[in-house]
């Protein structure tokens, strides 16, 4: 019995990716019922009229791509197919690139056009100072958006002063950003505020659904695949749920095995 | 293993890498283009990275040295082009030595360009008494914009959801029940962490509710981080299955 718990952890390892290319190959469905907090975010993009202002801080880099990129995208299908004004801006330096290309992708599906229908205003540091210029005064804290244009030419930021005139904001966040807005941003400037975050963030993010600061949260891959499944735009989130469930069982498995194995052993020993 | 078999491990698995590479090639699975060889790039990486679960090895630790490097490239880059030069160089340096500008220097930007500067200025033995000023202005700045923010929002906003009423008429079951659990779970973590008092008698069975409560609250949080990291997993896996090898759709 005492092998067991010297077992190679490669095998684990092993197991859990041959679970998981499995379970990708196969095709099966499962049930994905949204959670209340992924509901309200839906909810409050279904309630806002055409022509609202929703801006989408894109937060992360690459390192959380897999789990933010699956809910930006997802979002921005939302956003476009009620016809909302998008407006994206970042604090990581490594997120233009992936901000980028998931509002070009998604905005040219609906035939949406730059500078009319959706703006990227790029990358500034800064993180409260920026939010707070933000809420003072938009075009002085991003005089040019990414590609260099003129931000007080651009037609989707007409009557968009500052943060009060934004209709809500959803934060995709990585890392201390969700707290950064609410502190900074939404307490003062008084808009609506959503979020999407790492599913290691979660746990920390819902006393600020209890507060009522954040309207609701997609926390990890899990969110993002209940907010494709609201939307109906099955893609990368939704498929990555079964494997997600079938290691998740493998695991629990694993550790229910190594503790009955653990507490044989120790009573082998005692005796 | 033996240094020597770890090595023909190594190549071997190089050499797989590039023979299927050639086949999705020659098959037409992969573009002979930019794209094609960025997607192959990306695979590599991703092994190369995952194959450290093996056993370190210098494929490991070249990915691991490309990252670091690429990264902090970009960031230079994209600071640079996003910050640097439309807020500071374009505003300030080129009104101030050009001729053909157009638009009249911002001078007020000189001061908050000396403080980052100064920040340089710590390299110096002479001269690194001045970053202090940097430093004092960062601190005085942030502490003065935080205190009272972090207060409203993380002290006096948290406090009201935890001194909502039980029972005030359009509540269910559930969500009393809710509030009662809040309620246990606050009083008996604050008690838990009450050092100046022995933990004995209504104390002590108190604190360790509230033990209860910060391990049920470690165990949400570690399995979230569980599902996190498979995650990553899932997405490099998907990648690895749908773009480079086209198995799935």
């Amino acid at each position: 019995m005492e092998r067991f718990l010297r077992i190679d952890r490669r095998i684990i390892f092993a197991s859990i990716t041959v679970a998981v290319i499995v379970s990708l190959i196969l095709q099966f469905e499962l049930p994905i019922p949204a959670s209340e907090p992924v509901q309200e975010i839906y909810e409050e993009i279904e309630s806002l009229p055409k022509g609202s202002r929703v801006m989408i801080a894109f937060d992360y880099d690459p390192a959380s791509k897999e789990e933010l990129q699956p809910m930006a995208v997802a979002f921005l299908h939302h956003c476009f197919s009620r016809d909302l004004k998008v407006i994206g801006m970042t604090h990581y330096p490594g997120a233009p690139g992936l901000a980028e290309q998931a509002m070009t992708s998604v905005a040219n599906q609906y035939q949406k056009k730059y500078g009319e229908d959706y703006v990227f205003l790029g990358y500034k540091p800064g993180s409260a100072s920026l939010i707070i210029n933000m809420g003072e005064n938009l075009y002085s804290a991003f005089p040019k958006d990414f590609y260099g244009n003129d931000t007080t030419t651009l037609p989707a930021l007409q009557d968009v002063d500052s943060l009060r005139e934004i209709n809500f904001l959803f934060d995709l966040a990585a890392g201390t950003t969700i707290e950064t807005w609410i502190a900074f941003g939404k307490e003062k400037y008084k808009f609506d505020m959503g979020a999407g975050c790492t599913a290691v963030m979660g746990p920390d993010m819902y006393p600020f659904l209890q507060s009522k600061q954040l309207t609701g949260l997609l926390g990890g891959l899990k969110g993002a695949a209940e907010y494709e499944a609201l939307i109906r735009k099955k893609a990368n989130a939704v498929s990555g749920m079964r494997p997600q469930s079938v290691v998740h069982v493998i695991i629990i498995i694993f550790v229910i095995f190594g503790n009955i194995v653990y507490f044989t052993t120790r009573r082998t020993r005692h005796a | 293993m033996r240094k020597d078999s770890n090595f023909f491990v190594l190549v071997g698995t190089i050499g797989l890498f590039v023979c299927i590479n050639i086949f999705l090639m020659a098959s037409g699975k992969l573009p002979f283009s930019f794209d094609g060889f960025g997607v192959i790039l990306g695979a590599g990486l991703t092994l190369a990275i995952y194959s450290f679960l093996y056993k370190d090895n210098p494929a490991f630790k070249i990915a691991e040295n490309l990252y670091v490097g690429v990264s902090l490239g970009y960031t230079i880059i994209i600071t640079w082009f996003n910050f640097l030069k439309p807020d500071l160089y374009d505003s300030l340096i080129v009104p101030m030595f050009s001729k053909a500008a157009t638009k009249a220097p911002q001078y007020a930007l000189i001061f908050p360009s000396m403080l980052g500067v100064f920040m340089f200025l710590r390299f110096s033995r002479k001269l690194s008494w001045l970053s202090r000023w940097t430093f004092a202005f960062v601190v005085g700045l942030g502490a003065g914009v935080s205190i009272p923010r972090v207060i409203s929002a993380f002290i006096l906003e948290q406090i009201k959801p935890s001194l909502h009423p039980v029972f005030s008429g359009g509540e269910t079951l559930f969500s009393s029940v809710n509030t009662l659990l809040i309620m246990l779970g606050v009083i008996s973590v604050l008690i838990y962490f009450i050092f100046s008092v022995e933990h004995k008698g209504a104390i002590g069975k108190i604190s360790k509710i509230g033990i209860w409560f910060l391990m049920i609250s470690f165990g949400a949080s570690f399995g979230y981080t569980v599902m996190g990291r498979l995650s990553l997993l899932i997405g490099r896996i998907q990648f690895l299955l749908r773009d480079w090898l086209g198995v799935l759709q």
